[in-house]
């Protein structure tokens, strides 16, 4: 038996060059399937475009799965890379 | 920001071009409620327990891998040694137990399936016979099944009868796969002081020791360490050491959380971290790279085994802070057709078996996927697992010996076996005898310090 674990929160990364709209079409992917947006940090270093955003995915309308799949035809269409990862990957990693 | 943005592009920065993943989820599984005197009836029971037993592995792996973000490149499954589990069993010849493992491990999708081994350090029962002797077709005859036979422990000694007996083995497994460069041997190793909880290939099975099942994580990242290794070229040793150190754990850290994770979604329980710096053959994915990164021209000049005893140790000091269960090697491998830099090294004549078999003495394995000419008798692959095995004994640590004789290839050759196992060109071997030794039968005593108790 496959035992569903609670996921509340998540890491999105979006790596890349910058360009128009990069924000507004991430963020409207979101917000189409119910992840709220808890904290956003954005960079630009030269022309590496780098936007790392924390999600509740408490109430997400979609499963993890989905919502990734779909961020990542998104990724194709920017020309960016993005990532989602479940935010225990950087508890675990970096604290005790 | 209620993270560390540093922090979160450091992890970002290891999977995406440091070719951090995890190595592989391996799940442990008891196959003694199968033994059965009917060797069909055994092969039915072992098929039945394996793909119950195993049947959500893969897809829990996947799950995780989307969760996390981070490639879990193997699922494997590991089981009771076939020679106790068939014990039992009237037919002599197992090789249709191997065929039953290859076909479960197809089923559930899995890409390795190990436990067709035998521990006979002391002696031999019926069942290790029968097992040794249907290794070399059993490896010929499936493409998943891995092979084990542990001949020597520092508590009992060298059973050099079974030294002599694997070196005739792995050349009938190496010429029963000469189209394939003796693929059958690559599947087969021999092992000093065993652990019963690794989770790498060739040599894992599901100990005595262990529960009904086992989830059984092994971590990677050879590529996360060479390039911190490469950032800090005038770092004195104290510094390069606790920057090693620091990497290793969070890289354990990974390792743990996920084994934690398919632990709990699979309802059986978490049993150790291995933190072994495993190499593939992927660029920068190497651990002869970090031995260099350190400041030596190739892998193998003098300096070499200090170095890789510096590596070692501040690996495993960084994972055992990072995890309360490292089990199985934990260290580095340093397996020459599986590891980018180590080909390189041999090619330009900077890496020879002996300065293999000294690094042996300070990781975490041993002779690992050296290739040695077809010609290479019995006897000499016998008397090099005789040297390995006295490494390990005497030094209360794993040794093991993964040796291709290819067959028709000498020195100048190559062997390729593609994906993980990789390619190697042919090492030299000594040309001078060791028949009579050893021919002479019979047990090394074990050593002195066997004596602890």
């Amino acid at each position: 038996m496959v035992k569903e674990t609670g996921q509340k929160r998540a890491v999105l990364t979006v790596l890349g060059s910058d360009k128009v709209g990069i924000v507004a079409k991430v963020t409207a992917l979101l917000a189409k399937h119910n992840a709220n947006i808890l904290d956003i940090s954005q960079t630009l270093l030269e022309d590496l475009f780098s936007m790392i955003m924390l999600i509740d995915i408490e109430d997400l309308s979609l499963d993890f799965e989905t919502l990734n799949k779909e961020l990542e035809e998104l990724s194709k269409e920017l020309e960016v890379q993005i990532k989602l990862q479940n935010e225990e990957v950087f508890r675990y990693m970096h604290r005790i | 920001m209620l993270f560390n943005t540093g922090e979160i592009l450091e992890t970002v920065k290891m999977i995406e071009t440091e070719n951090f993943d995890i190595r592989t989820i391996t799940m442990g599984i008891n196959l003694r409620d199968c033994s059965h005197p009917d060797i069909d009836i055994l092969n039915k029971q072992i098929y039945n327990k394996i793909t119950t037993q195993a049947k959500d592995l893969v897809k829990v792996a996947n799950k995780i891998e989307g969760e996390f973000g981070v490639p879990i490149i193997n699922k494997r499954i590991s089981v009771t040694p076939i020679s106790i589990v068939a014990n039992a069993c009237k037919e002599e010849n197992y090789t249709s137990i191997a065929q039953t493992l290859d076909k479960a491990a197809k089923e559930v999708g899995v890409d390795f399936i190990g436990g067709f081994s035998a521990l006979v350090h002391k002696g031999y029962t019926k069942g290790e016979k029968n097992l040794i002797q249907s290794i070399p077709e059993a490896l010929a005859k499936t493409d998943r099944v891995c092979s084990s036979v542990n001949v020597a422990s520092t508590k009992s000694g060298i059973n050099m009868d079974a030294v002599l007996e694997m070196g005739q083995t792995i050349k009938k497994a190496a010429d029963l796969t000469a189209d394939k460069d003796g693929l059958g041997a690559a599947k087969l190793v021999v092992f000093c002081n065993v652990p019963e909880d690794n989770p790498f290939m060739a040599g894992a099975f599901h100990g005595t020791g262990e529960p009904e099942a086992v989830i059984n994580i092994g971590v990677s990242g050879p590529g996360v360490v060479n390039n911190v290794v490469n950032k800090i070229p005038e770092a004195n040793f104290n510094q390069l050491a606790d920057t090693i150190k620091r990497t290793a754990f969070k890289i354990t850290r990974m390792g743990e959380l996920v084994g934690q994770r398919a632990s709990e979604m699979l309802g059986i329980p978490f049993g150790i971290v291995d933190l072994s710096l495993a190499p593939t053959p992927a660029i920068g994915d190497s651990v002869a790279n970090i031995l260099e990164g350190m400041g030596l021209e190739y892998c193998g000049t003098h300096g070499t085994t200090a170095a890789l005893a510096l590596l070692n140790d501040a690996v495993k000091k960084g994972g055992s802070m990072a995890s309360s269960s490292v089990g199985g090697l934990s260290g580095a491998f340093i397996p020459v057709s599986e590891d980018q830099g180590m080909i390189e090294a041999t090619k330009v004549g900077a890496l020879s078996l002996e300065r293999l078999e000294a690094m042996t003495a300070v990781c975490s394995v041993g002779l690992d996927m050296i290739a040695v000419p077809g010609s290479t008798s019995a006897q000499t692959i016998a008397a090099i697992i005789a040297d390995e095995m006295a490494i390990g004994m005497i030094n209360k640590k794993t040794t093991a010996v993964r040796m291709i004789p290819a067959p028709n290839k000498d020195v100048g050759d190559e062997v390729k076996f593609g994906g993980l196992l990789g390619e190697a060109p042919i090492m030299k071997v000594s040309k001078f005898s060791s028949d009579k030794f050893v021919n002479r039968g019979g047990r090394i005593p074990a050593p002195i310090q066997a004596l602890t108790n």
